[in-house]
């Protein structure tokens, strides 16, 4: 993944201003910085959901100045909402969005017993989840995904201890097995001993 | 996954959501009955609602489609699921078609029981001769219904105010299949001495529409879910 003085725009205002910064697979990159310094645009923008107003930016092979539809397929984009149909069960969840990208019935049992919600969890509607287990189901629906670039932003906010320690495994099995990682975070000291390289995002700009 | 696929899969999806939630049945489906109850009040003339029951089927009909596609695009948005869907890289033409599916299913049954609630209420008959073109005109305005509040929905959607905005945007588009539905169903019932053969044109109507929208819809729908 490689961003070359990426400008991006959003209602008027720059929210990145010659934003630079290569990835290699394989690597866990903690985005820290102070709120509104530009760390969920970059992490939009390299989901393909906002444009690229000048510079180049190509994120697993894709173009996104060109062509910044073709990439989504490959990310897996948790934010600060979860994406989540809360009418539905967990298992319903897992299975929707995992189906998205064919995942089959296999994947989509391992990937809800890698973060905890095989056994009593499955067949609860999310609207009656807590907010930690519902962070829990939504990470789930990205491992069923099979992201080749994962993008999460405060990822551990709401997790209880277990569930920290799950998602740190799981973005440590995703990057072993050749997933890209970005995290935005400002619990430091967590996402900071997970990652295996830290930068500075401020005032739109990578340091 | 090709559209088709990806449309059975958000279709399911959103019926699966309707079944677990029932707020077809527990709201929509009373509020359309709600309607049609206090059309009877405010008329309180058997010979005035007879001769209006088509329009007011329709009528009927169309308020309960706003509700419907408030309720379709809310579950969306309640969770930041749209966004997730845009990143999901799913075709878009896929998941319009897949929501105006389930949202076609919906507003299939509401208007059967709309229709059997103007019968009984209304004292309307429909006559052997006029059931091919009830049937035809019921299809294709739920088709155009259905695509049309799918389209405008997604518009709504990502838009400040949007519980209040959809009706302003959605209302004027529909018009044509208020007037297209009711002059064919009235042709069905024999309303005002009309024949079954006079509704068929206004089928034609209804069946343009429908094509028109699903056609524009799935073209659109990705420029207007997008940022």
């Amino acid at each position: 993944m490689r961003l070359t003085d990426v400008v991006a725009v959003v209602g008027g205002f720059p929210v990145l201003a010659g934003a630079t910064l290569t990835v290699e697979r394989g690597e866990i990159v903690l985005l820290q910085g102070p709120n509104g310094a530009g760390k969920t645009s970059l992490l939009r923008l390299c989901a393909g959901l906002l444009a690229v107003e000048r510079g180049t930016a190509e994120v697993l092979g894709h173009d996104l100045s060109v062509d910044r539809t073709s990439v989504r397929r490959h990310v897996g984009l948790l934010g600060h909402s979860n994406g989540l149909y809360a009418d539905l069960t967990v298992a319903d969840n897992v299975r929707f969005w995992g189906a998205t990208v064919g995942a089959s019935q296999d994947e989509v049992s391992a990937a809800m017993e890698r973060m905890g919600l095989a056994a009593r969890l499955a067949h609860v509607r999310v609207a009656r989840l807590s907010a930690g287990q519902r962070r829990r189901t939504a990470l789930a629906c990205l491992v069923a995904r099979r992201a080749g670039l994962w993008l999460l932003d405060e990822p551990h906010a709401g997790l209880d201890a277990t569930g920290r320690d799950e998602l740190d495994a799981t973005l440590r099995e995703a990057a072993a097995s050749g997933a890209t990682v970005l995290v935005a975070s400002h619990e430091l000291e967590r996402a900071g001993s997970l990652a295996t390289r830290t930068v500075e995002v401020a005032g739109g700009q990578v340091r | 996954m090709s559209t088709w696929q990806i449309a059975r899969l958000v279709a399911a999806k959103d019926l699966r959501v309707e079944w677990r939630s029932r707020v077809v049945t527990n709201q929509v489906l009373p509020f359309a009955a709600l309607v049609m109850v206090m059309f009877a009040f405010a008329l309180d003339n058997d010979q005035a609602l007879t001769r209006v029951a088509p329009g007011l089927v329709w009528l009927a009909a169309m308020f309960s489609l706003l509700v419907l596609v408030q309720r379709a695009f809310a579950v969306e948005t309640a969770d930041g699921a749209l966004d997730a869907l845009k990143v999901a890289g799913v075709r878009s033409s896929g998941i319009f078609l897949g929501k105006a599916l389930a949202l076609a299913a919906q507003l299939a049954v509401l208007e059967a029981v709309l229709l059997v609630a103007a019968i009984l209420l209304y004292r309307t008959e429909v006559p052997a001769g006029g059931v091919g073109v009830l049937l035809a005109t019921y299809v294709a305005a739920t088709a155009g219904l259905a695509f049309v509040g799918t389209l405008y929905g997604g518009l709504a959607a990502g838009a400040r105010g949007r519980e209040t905005l959809l009706p302003l945007l959605l209302l004027p588009v529909v018009a044509p299949v208020l007037i297209g539905a009711t002059r064919a169903t009235e042709a069905a019932l024999g309303t005002n001495d009309a024949m079954p053969s006079e509704g068929w044109p206004w089928f034609g109507l209804l069946a343009l529409f429908a094509a028109v929208f699903g056609a524009g819809g799935a073209l659109a729908f990705g420029s207007l879910i997008d940022d």
